[in-house]
């Protein structure tokens, strides 16, 4: 604002957006009643109003520079319209949330429905006041942490599993899920490793790399998709609780597609480099003087 | 002879550790008991004094009067043409080999190990039918 320079005594600066949507800047000084007047461009239609600084400049801490009259007309108070108890209006009766809901309920002899309460009385209170607990600070919850990824994991890198029942296994990293766990796939035809989460820490990455750029992994595979599913429905009977239930992992066809649409695009690329379908067919071993601190991987 | 290498000067060695670790040298002059006045200037190591423990001799001498400058050394040195003997040495070739050896990944490693399958089962082959051959002669 150069043109501010060349005054004298207070300066106000007051920006103005009339209803026409033209931009009106007033500046006035005691002795000088300057005003420049800038019109924003036509083209702006019914921009939402920017809310305005204050009005009232401040003498001192505490004390503004107008009264609350000379404040109501400055804000335009009388064009703007406040809300007045609306719910008089008997059209506008507000749908209020019930506080009762009835539901239905099985058996039989049961009367069929029940009354429930939607808003309950508290079913606990506290002998004391405790003091409320001052706001966390940066504390994330798991979701949001930040996902680290080592260097030596890039998509196509052949790794090593350490754990689980595949281990010693050789398998070909795809991508990190979002919850920081690595997508791997076998192939499954090469050593019965289907497309599966692993951990980072308990892997170890080789240095063989297969060139993955080209390949498309559904978008479908993501952790909610390999998430164990509980199936919990204690039937409290005394003999049989542990007896029926989901242990066995069942097999769906959609993770038969999804590990078929990746294999078959993942098997050519590794066809192209020599000797590597035998490589991941093999499993990792250590034997007679192989130390793991003195290997390359 | 009980001993076949000798320090002397001109006497090419390999330094075994230290900071100059795996690289040729030639000894110039002798301090005392235990160090040498050393020089490499083919084999970028400054002329410095060496202790002898660190030293390993080879088979190469170059001619070269003590406290011969470096020019000298280089001149010798190029003139036995002692770095082309020594990577033909099969000393070098063993160093070299245990150096690509601990540098293998585990991809290598699976690859050397089938060649060595492979290679073994031909020689095995070999053997079991010459020794089939020699026990039906008999």
């Amino acid at each position: 604002m150069k043109f501010l320079k060349g005054l004298q005594g207070p300066r106000f600066v007051c920006v103005y957006v009339n209803v026409k949507c033209n931009v009106v800047i007033y500046v006035t000084s005691p002795d000088v009643g300057l005003f420049f007047i800038a019109k924003m461009a036509e083209g702006d239609k019914k921009v939402a109003k920017k809310a305005h600084c204050s009005r009232n400049p401040v003498l001192a801490r505490g004390i503004g520079r107008y009264s609350r009259s000379a404040m109501y007309a400055r804000r335009a108070m009388y064009k703007r319209k406040t809300k007045t108890t609306e719910t008089k209006i008997e059209k506008k009766l507000k749908v209020k949330t019930p506080s009762t809901i009835t539901k239905t309920v099985g058996g039989d002899k049961n009367g069929g429905t029940r009354v429930v309460k939607m808003r309950k009385m508290p079913r606990y209170y506290p002998t004391e006041d405790v003091a409320r607990k001052l706001k966390n600070h940066g504390k994330k919850p798991f979701s949001q942490h930040k996902r680290n990824l080592r260097a030596t994991i890039t998509p196509g890198t052949v790794l090593v599993l350490l754990t689980g029942r595949h281990r010693g296994k050789r398998v070909v990293f795809l991508k990190q899920l979002s919850s920081g766990l690595l997508l791997v796939t076998g192939p499954l035809a090469l050593n019965r490793v289907p497309l599966r989460r692993a951990h980072q820490k308990f892997v170890i990455a080789t240095a063989t790399k297969v060139d993955i750029s080209g390949m498309k992994i559904p978008k479908t595979l993501s952790d909610a998709y390999f998430k164990k599913k509980r199936l919990r429905r204690p039937r409290h009977q005394e003999g049989e609780i542990f007896d029926t239930e989901k242990e066995k992992y069942q097999l769906t066809e959609q993770r038969k597609e999804d590990q078929k649409t990746v294999d078959s695009q993942l098997l050519p690329l590794i066809k192209k480099v020599p000797q590597l379908k035998g490589y991941l067919r093999s499993s990792f071993c250590l034997s007679n003087g192989v130390y793991p601190h003195k290997l390359v991987f | 002879m009980v001993f076949k290498r000798y320090v002397e000067i001109g006497r090419v060695a390999y330094i075994s550790f230290g900071p100059h670790a795996g690289s040729l040298v030639a000894i110039v002059d002798v301090i005392d008991q235990n160090r040498a006045l050393v020089d490499g200037p083919c084999t970028g190591v400054k002329r410095q004094s060496m202790p002898f423990k660190c030293m390993q001799l080879t088979d190469y001498v170059i001619k070269v009067p003590h406290s011969a400058r470096q020019k000298f050394v280089r001149r010798a040195w190029e003139k036995a043409q002692v770095t082309e003997k020594w990577a033909e040495s099969n000393w070098a070739k063993k160093i070299e080999a245990r150096q690509k050896r601990a540098q293998m990944s585990d991809f290598d490693r699976f690859k050397v190990m089938k060649a060595k399958k492979m290679r073994n089962k031909v020689i095995k082959h070999e053997v079991k039918r010459l020794q089939k051959e020699a026990a039906k002669k008999a």
